[in-house]
């Protein structure tokens, strides 16, 4: 049995096509603090509807990209953006993973180099060196058709 | 013995890392509205729709603002801790009912108790957007000029009552 009171209806589609278009393209810019991992053009919690209900009136107020970034910004914190603006703060998150790969390719070469010294040529001796041989003519001959 | 040592600092640093990391709370984002005037508004009280309540109302006083719904299944988790402090009449409280059917709001009050001087209405959750709220229920202290000054993301325990909300109400107070 349905339940009137808590079947949601489904969210009204915006009439205009540029706005709806547009508000896509911020809100996939955005984070949706309620499920963290999905942004706010993807998710259904309750609050992203009513985030892009606000994105959409603010289109329609002819707000700009920027000024309506900065609306979210200025409520949620930096962490409501997937693209969080280089500052202060964000500087090891910006460039802490190349500092990490500098760090590998440094450990590496090291290593390569260090290893390289410890390589010494394995050579065979002359009985194993007859053995060898003796062993890859048997193997031949086997192989024959 | 050296070449144990390596991996085995890079490994007590990686669980230093992990050990602070997953500790973290990742739903407690700072606020960027700490510091900052509570946004203004004016809303309709929920006992008496057509009386209204704004923030500016409460300049000179400390107050908490404390968002809630009856279907916030963790409002239940702090509300007995509302309803003590409310008693305690050290501070006051006051709700925003935020995306809540009226008489469901009424109910629950009725239900559970109300620790609140008042609630305010916010059925579309246009206010709960200028706060910042993403997760009922949160609370916010206020100054006397306006300010806020913490967010308590998430129920409202004892002991973020008496470590954090207590202690910061009594300074403010001064």
């Amino acid at each position: 049995m349905v339940n009137p009171v808590l079947a949601k209806e489904a969210a009204p589609l915006a009439q205009d096509e540029a706005v709806e278009k547009r508000m896509v393209t911020i809100s996939v810019e955005l984070r949706c603090l309620v499920c963290q991992n999905e942004s706010l053009a993807a998710s259904r919690a309750d609050l992203a509807q009513d985030l892009r209900r606000e994105i959409r009136e603010q289109i329609g107020q002819g707000k700009s990209d920027k000024e309506i970034l900065d609306f979210m910004v200025g409520r949620y914190g930096d962490f409501v953006r997937y693209r969080p603006p280089l500052k202060g703060t964000t500087m090891l998150l910006w460039f802490g993973p190349f500092l990490l790969l500098v760090a590998g390719v440094i450990g590496l070469v090291l290593y390569l180099r260090r290893r390289g010294k410890h390589i010494v040529e394995a050579r065979l001796s002359a009985e194993e060196q007859k053995k060898a041989e003796a062993l890859l003519k048997l193997g031949e001959s086997e192989n024959r058709p | 013995m050296m070449r144990y040592m390596l991996p085995l600092g890079i490994f007590i640093v990686l669980v230093a890392f992990l050990a602070v990391g997953l500790n973290l709370n990742p739903r407690e984002v700072p606020s960027p509205l700490v510091g900052k005037p509570a946004p203004a508004f004016e809303l309709p009280q929920l006992h008496a729709p057509e009386a209204k309540f704004a923030p500016k109302d409460m300049q000179g006083k400390v107050w908490l603002l404390n968002v809630w719904a009856s279907w916030c299944v963790s409002c239940r988790q702090e509300h007995p801790i509302l309803v003590e402090l409310a008693k305690s009449g050290i501070v006051p409280i006051y709700g925003l009912n935020y995306k809540d059917p009226r008489d469901d709001a009424l109910k629950w009050l009725k239900q559970f108790g109300d620790p609140y001087v008042l609630s305010i209405a916010d059925v579309e959750g246009r206010v709960g957007i200028d706060y910042g709220v993403y997760g009922v229920p949160e609370t916010y202290v206020i100054d006397k000029a306006g300010v806020i000054r913490y967010k308590q993301i998430g129920p409202v325990t004892q002991d973020v009552l008496e470590k954090t909300i207590l202690p910061l109400v009594a300074e403010l107070n001064k």
